[in-house]
């Protein structure tokens, strides 16, 4: 299936990248030159498009020395993270000039004319035991000095943690935010398995695992399998529970299964429907949806007691409970108005008040950390994207180019979302951010024959 | 074209395909037992009239009221009873206007045969949330369920289960897959 263009004012993105580099150092002669007209300013920023926010910056390998061999390379993982963001302009690996190890060895003369704002340097030498030492700066290319700087020891086994843990660093170091680099995601990864016999025109048999991995989606590690369907996997505000549904019953099912002992409780098995839980921001209450009084509509158990509360109580479909993070108010998606859209109402009762008025398909609500903004399901001709609707200005943007993305969630730091991208039978996981527009898969979970959908950070 | 995916008339046989063809082969076996029938009408003691039905080209048989259910009918393809599958538009619940005649059938056979039990799966095509998908395959179940019971089946003779668009018929991305994945299925217990 052809990938139909993003429907934004953004150009395409390879006429961008192209564009990108010269339309850069036009900004940086232009701000070196006080005398450059006021026009000439105004078509600059209007070639860079959304891009004004993206720094430059140059990942340069970390320099190994003492016969340290690691397996794992650090700087590539950095870049990639910076790059997630869309706050950075990553200096391709081919374009650097040099590779210095640290600020002694660098030129920064050369690193201002590539247009680099900063610089990443490091390195990696044997520990005393069976580890390594490892040493990381960030270089402020304009100064030429140093901005952040620090060594670790580190095992083989850490060393995408410490990639991770670097790139929140400079994260906070340049942007004055948080980072999501070293926060983990959850999974469902479905893979096909030939049925017996063949030839009976049956789709090969399923197989369904939930997994937990590291944010790029690196260092998978499956903490369920399963022969029915598995989905809607939700992280306990603790994290260290997650709740999901499975079809293990023959029909929907709620558990909810502690990470660390594998221990799983089923907390919802009414008749109809149990689906699409979402943790109470205090973690002691799941919102779900059930169909046991007739329509699908959305209810509160309390985990210690058991206890039930209906939220809504329609006679058409609500469903995707999605909690505002001060716990009182729940958006959820309803066909209510005859088309899915999405709703809000107060947990302990209230008005329904419709919040998505852009299209005829908004479904799968879930809220910035912050409360602020509201990514969804949005179709538009025909396709399906990620939109994010600004809650407190009404403005409503889609960031994801489709045609069948799903089930976004956003980054704990809520700049940019997490979810499923594909289509044609495969799936795999992908990022929008919401500042810079950059789209970016997580190649981890590219794999052929196999689905990876559902995420949740 | 007819492949197996698309044969309206095709036994559904998934999920739990043990049970499913367990089913089937009741049915087939009861549907083997069409050819006894004369036979065993004519044992059972109309005498003569048996015969001279026979020589009318009528099958007249005696009714034990122990034996099971002869769904051997389920499967005459003269009867809307052999249609197990009901498609439905895209996002919509509503029961299309073809598929009508089918629920009336059924929902009338339940109600003559209130031994009977039957599953009612509801699916949706793979667009969209997956989640509320799982509720818009619950309603197309709800709707076919409501139909029965308005032709004679008993409340407690129908179950509805939505996979939602976990379970797809034809496991591809295009227009005619979605359409034949929208559906709802209908699973008479093999008891």
């Amino acid at each position: 299936m052809s990938r139909p263009p993003r429907p934004t004012t953004a150009p395409p993105r390879s006429w961008r990248a192209k564009a990108r580099p010269a339309a850069l150092a036009a900004v940086l002669a232009g701000a070196l030159l006080p005398g450059t007209p006021r026009a000439e300013d105004e078509v600059v920023i209007d070639i860079i498009g959304g891009m004004e926010a993206a720094t430059p910056i140059a990942v340069v390998p970390f320099q190994t020395a003492g016969g340290a061999s690691p397996e794992t390379r650090i700087a590539p993982i950095i870049a990639a993270d910076l790059a997630r963001s869309g706050r950075f302009e990553v200096l391709p690996e081919a374009d650097l000039i040099a590779t210095p190890g640290r600020i002694e060895d660098v030129q920064f003369s050369t690193w201002r004319a590539l247009g680099v704002d900063y610089l990443v340097v490091g390195g990696l030498r044997p520990g005393e035991e069976q580890d390594y030492r490892a040493r990381f700066e960030l270089l402020d290319a304009f100064r030429g000095e140093r901005t952040d700087g620090r060594s670790y020891r580190v095992g083989e086994g850490s060393l995408r943690r410490l990639a991770h843990t670097l790139s929140d660093r400079i994260y906070k170091a340049i942007t004055g935010d948080e980072g999501a680099f070293s926060s983990r995601i959850a999974y469902i990864a479905v893979s096909q398995q030939k049925a017996d016999g063949g030839g009976s025109g049956d789709p090969p048999e399923q197989r369904y695992r939930l997994v937990v991995a590291d944010a790029d989606g690196h260092r998978g590690r499956t903490v369920l399998r399963a022969s029915a369907p598995l989905l809607s996997p939700a992280w306990s505000p603790s994290r260290d529970r997650l709740a999901y549904v499975s079809f293990e019953g023959g029909g929907s099912q709620v558990f909810v299964q502690e990470l660390a002992t594998g221990e799983r409780r089923r907390v919802a098995s009414f008749k109809g429907i149990n689906s699409a839980p979402a943790w109470s921001p205090d973690g002691e209450r799941l919102a779900v949806t059930l169909s046991r009084d007739g329509a699908a509509n959305i209810y509160l158990i309390d985990l210690d007691s058991g206890e039930t509360r209906a939220i809504t109580n329609h006679w058409a479909i609500d469903t995707e409970a999605a909690w505002a993070p001060d716990g009182e108010t729940i958006y959820f998606t309803s066909d209510r108005g005859g088309k899915p859209q999405i709703y809000r109402t107060g947990v302990d009762g209230g008005e329904v008040e419709r919040v998505t008025y852009e299209g005829a398909y908004n479904a799968h609500p879930t809220l910035s950390p912050s409360g602020e903004r509201l990514a969804m399901v949005h179709r538009r001709e025909g396709a399906y994207h990620i939109a994010v609707q600004d809650l407190e200005r009404d403005a409503f943007r889609v960031l994801s180019d489709g045609p069948a993305d799903e089930s976004p969630s956003f980054a704990p730091n809520g700049d940019w979302v997490l979810y499923s991208a594909g289509g044609d039978g495969n799936a795999y996981l992908e990022t929008a951010s919401l500042i810079g527009d950059a789209v970016t898969p997580l190649e981890a979970t590219q794999r052929p024959g196999a689905q990876v959908r559902e995420p949740a950070w | 074209m007819s492949t197996p995916a698309n044969d309206p008339t095709r036994l559904p046989c998934r999920p739990r395909a043990g049970l499913r063809l367990a089913a089937a082969a009741a049915l087939l076996a009861l549907l083997a037992g069409c050819a006894s029938w004369l036979e065993e009408g004519a044992r059972d003691g109309t005498g003569p009239e048996a015969e001279a039905a026979e020589s009318a080209g009528l099958a007249v048989r005696g009714l034990d009221p122990d034996e099971p259910l002869d769904a051997a009918i389920l499967d005459d393809p003269d009867t809307p009873l052999k249609t197990r599958r009901i498609h439905f538009a895209f996002d919509s619940s509503q029961i299309p206007e073809d598929a009508l005649p089918v629920l009336k059938a059924h929902g009338e056979f339940l109600g003559e045969h209130p031994e009977l039990r039957m599953t009612v799966e509801g699916h949706t095509d793979e667009r969209g949330s997956r989640a509320y998908n799982l509720a818009l395959g619950e309603r197309r179940a709800e709707a076919v369920k409501e139909l029965l019971r308005a032709h004679g089946a008993g409340t407690e003779q129908v179950e509805t289960v939505s996979y939602g668009e976990e379970q797809p018929l034809v496991p591809e991305s295009n227009e005619q897959a979605w359409a034949e994945n929208r559906r709802a299925e209908l699973v008479y217990d093999s008891e």
